[in-house]
């Protein structure tokens, strides 16, 4: 069922936000190291974890805070993961681009390309042969899609017929190189078919397109016909990581992005009144988040090298 | 192996065996044979795919299985190693325990007179150097039972190195005897005047050249290691302690190879036991050629142990 469009905003501002007080935290020196950020993607984690319940398994990739944030990872915490606190998420040891929830069913996000698809393929299998009608979702870019892991992992979970729900945000740049130019097709959705899969290609900047898609692909997985795969086009209006000079977008892109981005759209249906009343509403809930967020203490340099085995 | 595989298929619900050709075929050794028909689909065969495989292995032990994979041949890792030491050694340390990876990798390596050199590397200082994994190696039927055993067992991510040169060896294995824990070096023939540490095949060449030694009043004791992670250095310094002469024979290459931490380690921590210096016996630093000729003249075996005996009660 689609969200009232005021719902989607919130939920899509929620990220946007969010990575802004990151960047805005790291520019304070209070985050170190790089961070991948999602601005313009939002519209995707956002409608594709509505289609997922809490027994079902996730993997993202390092630009994967919008899916931590649309799976429920609470704010605070998340905060202070990515600021190498002792959070309740990984204690600082995962930050941005590596951090999971064990609390949410969130495998993790991954910074190798197309590493995070076996995985998910994993738990899959996991509910498969359990039996239990978990399904399991995995986020990846459209450079994943040249990944050998990724082509193992889709020809297996389809001859295996594993509850996998593969959504790929296609956001027109592979890191720093137009994936146009790394693929000889026209689309990546056409290689579903190839693998004996159904693949669907949407907007990925409608939420509730999103959701569409990934709900039908989740309720197929659920009844033991196997995996899918969603395209999601959308569009970056940020580098690859957060100090990406960009050098490489032509002059006018990023521009003509911010007119099709999803908060754009959906601010020019909702009443403008609303919009600011939503605006303060997430402002004020990020100002807490990143207020409990300094709180949580930095981990003990003493338990450096806990937790390497059981 | 047929028979750890069945006791953990049987003792944990959760546990699954998979690899190319292990279901209906039984494995390319036979080492599976019948688990598919007793335990349906919790044994299975997979496409020629071990990034996937070890990559499905890592996120079904994170869903609370306990997945056992086959890699055919070792040399076959070197294609999917992301997923071992990115992933696989990860999933602990950076989820700070929240998460765990129970699985098990069980493969084979060595270096066969005909093999080419590609099925004929030995990868465990790869594994050793990789805080979060453990490394067996067993050198007998016994221990392929229990070290397997022991893996399956594990709650964090496990490799076992058979050697395929051992695969015809024939002897009673005890199965009912209780779970090993996990670590452990072995002292399989006692000695005083110098200690030979040896893991996998060339235990067995280790205790043949200390025979041939003992002709010549030469007494050498030789440990079989078992395990490279954890490494047991006390079983190693206390033989050291008594023998003063050190030995280290593996049939990977001299440069990097465990016997290189072996003998740091002895160095460092048993300098004052020393009375001659340290001798590593491995492959020469060398790719392996499959002709019988040549690959004899390379891989370690008897003789070289031998010489690196006398070498080092000679100096």
């Amino acid at each position: 069922m689609p969200a009232a469009p005021l719902d989607t905003y919130r939920d899509l501002l929620v990220i946007r936000r969010f990575e802004e007080r990151l960047v805005a935290l790291k520019a304070e020196g209070l985050i170190q190291g790089s961070m991948h950020l999602c601005n313009g993607q939002e519209a995707i984690p956002v409608g594709a974890c509505r289609a997922l319940e809490a027994r079902d398994a996730l993997t993202a990739t390092y630009r994967g805070h919008g899916w931590s944030i649309a799976r429920g990872l609470p704010l605070a915490q998340l905060v202070a993961e990515i600021m190498g606190r002792d959070s309740a998420l990984c204690g600082g040891r995962g930050g941005s681009a590596y951090h999971s929830s064990a609390a949410h069913g969130f495998l993790g996000e991954n910074s190798i390309v197309g590493a995070g698809m076996p995985i998910a393929a994993g738990a899959a299998l996991a509910a498969s042969l359990r039996g239990d009608g978990s399904v399991s979702l995995c986020s990846i870019g459209d450079g994943a899609m040249n990944q050998g892991a990724v082509h193992e992992t889709l020809n297996i979970a389809a001859v295996m017929r594993l509850p996998l729900v593969v959504v790929v945000e296609n956001n027109v740049y592979s890191e720093l190189t137009p994936i146009r130019d790394m693929i000889a097709t026209e689309t990546l959705v056409e290689r579903a078919a190839a693998y004996g899969m159904p693949g669907t290609a949407v907007d990925g900047n409608e939420a509730d397109e999103v959701e569409a898609a990934v709900a039908a692909a989740v309720a197929r997985a659920r009844a033991g016909e196997g995996p899918s795969l969603v395209e999601a086009h959308t569009e970056r209006l940020v580098g690859h990581y957060d100090l990406d000079p960009q050098h490489y977008r032509p002059a006018g892109e990023v521009e003509r992005a911010a007119e099709r981005e999803p908060l754009a759209r959906l601010r020019a249906r909702l009443d403008a009144g609303e919009v600011e009343r939503v605006e303060a509403e997430v402002a004020s809930l990020l100002d807490a988040a990143v207020a409990e967020a300094q709180q949580v203490p930095f981990p003990d340099p003493a338990t450096a090298r806990d937790h390497l085995s059981a | 192996m047929n028979e750890a595989l069945r006791w953990a298929l049987a003792t944990y619900p959760e546990a699954l065996f998979y690899g190319e050709d292990v279901a209906l075929p039984g494995g390319p050794y036979g080492a599976s044979k019948g688990l598919r028909k007793e335990f349906g689909p919790r044994c299975f065969d997979t496409p020629i795919s071990e990034t996937a495989m070890l990559g499905m292995g890592v996120g079904a032990a994170m869903r609370g299985m306990r997945p056992v994979v086959e890699i055919m041949f070792a040399d076959f890792f070197l294609v999917a190693l992301d997923q071992v030491l990115n992933q696989a050694a990860n999933v602990r340390y950076v989820s700070g325990g929240r998460y765990a990876c129970p699985l098990t990798i069980r493969s084979q390596q060595a270096s066969v007179p005909g093999a080419c050199a590609q099925h004929a590397q030995q990868l465990e200082a790869v594994f050793a150097h990789w805080p979060g994994l453990r490394v067996a190696l067993p050198s007998t039927p016994q221990d392929a039972y229990e070290l397997l055993r022991t893996a399956i067992a594990c709650d964090d991510p496990v490799i076992v190195l058979e050697t395929r040169a051992l695969y015809q060896q024939k002897a009673d294995v005890v199965l009912d005897g209780p779970l090993e824990p996990l670590g452990g070096a072995r002292v399989v023939r006692p000695g005083g005047d110098v200690t030979v540490v040896s893991w996998s095949r060339l235990v067995h060449e280790a205790v043949a050249a200390a025979d041939e030694l003992a002709a010549e009043g030469v007494e050498a004791e030789v440990i079989d290691l078992r395990w490279v992670a954890p490494l047991d250095l006390d079983a190693v310094l206390s033989s050291l302690e008594r023998t003063g002469r050190l030995v280290v024979a593996h049939e990977a290459n001299v440069t990097g190879g465990f016997g290189a931490e072996v003998a740091a380690r002895a160095a460092s921590e048993g300098f004052w036991h020393l009375d001659a210096p340290i001798a590593r016996v491995g492959l020469p630093d060398t790719r392996v050629p499959a002709a019988a000729a040549l690959n004899q003249a390379l891989v370690p075996d008897r003789r070289t142990i031998a010489d690196a005996i006398r070498r080092t009660v000679g100096s």
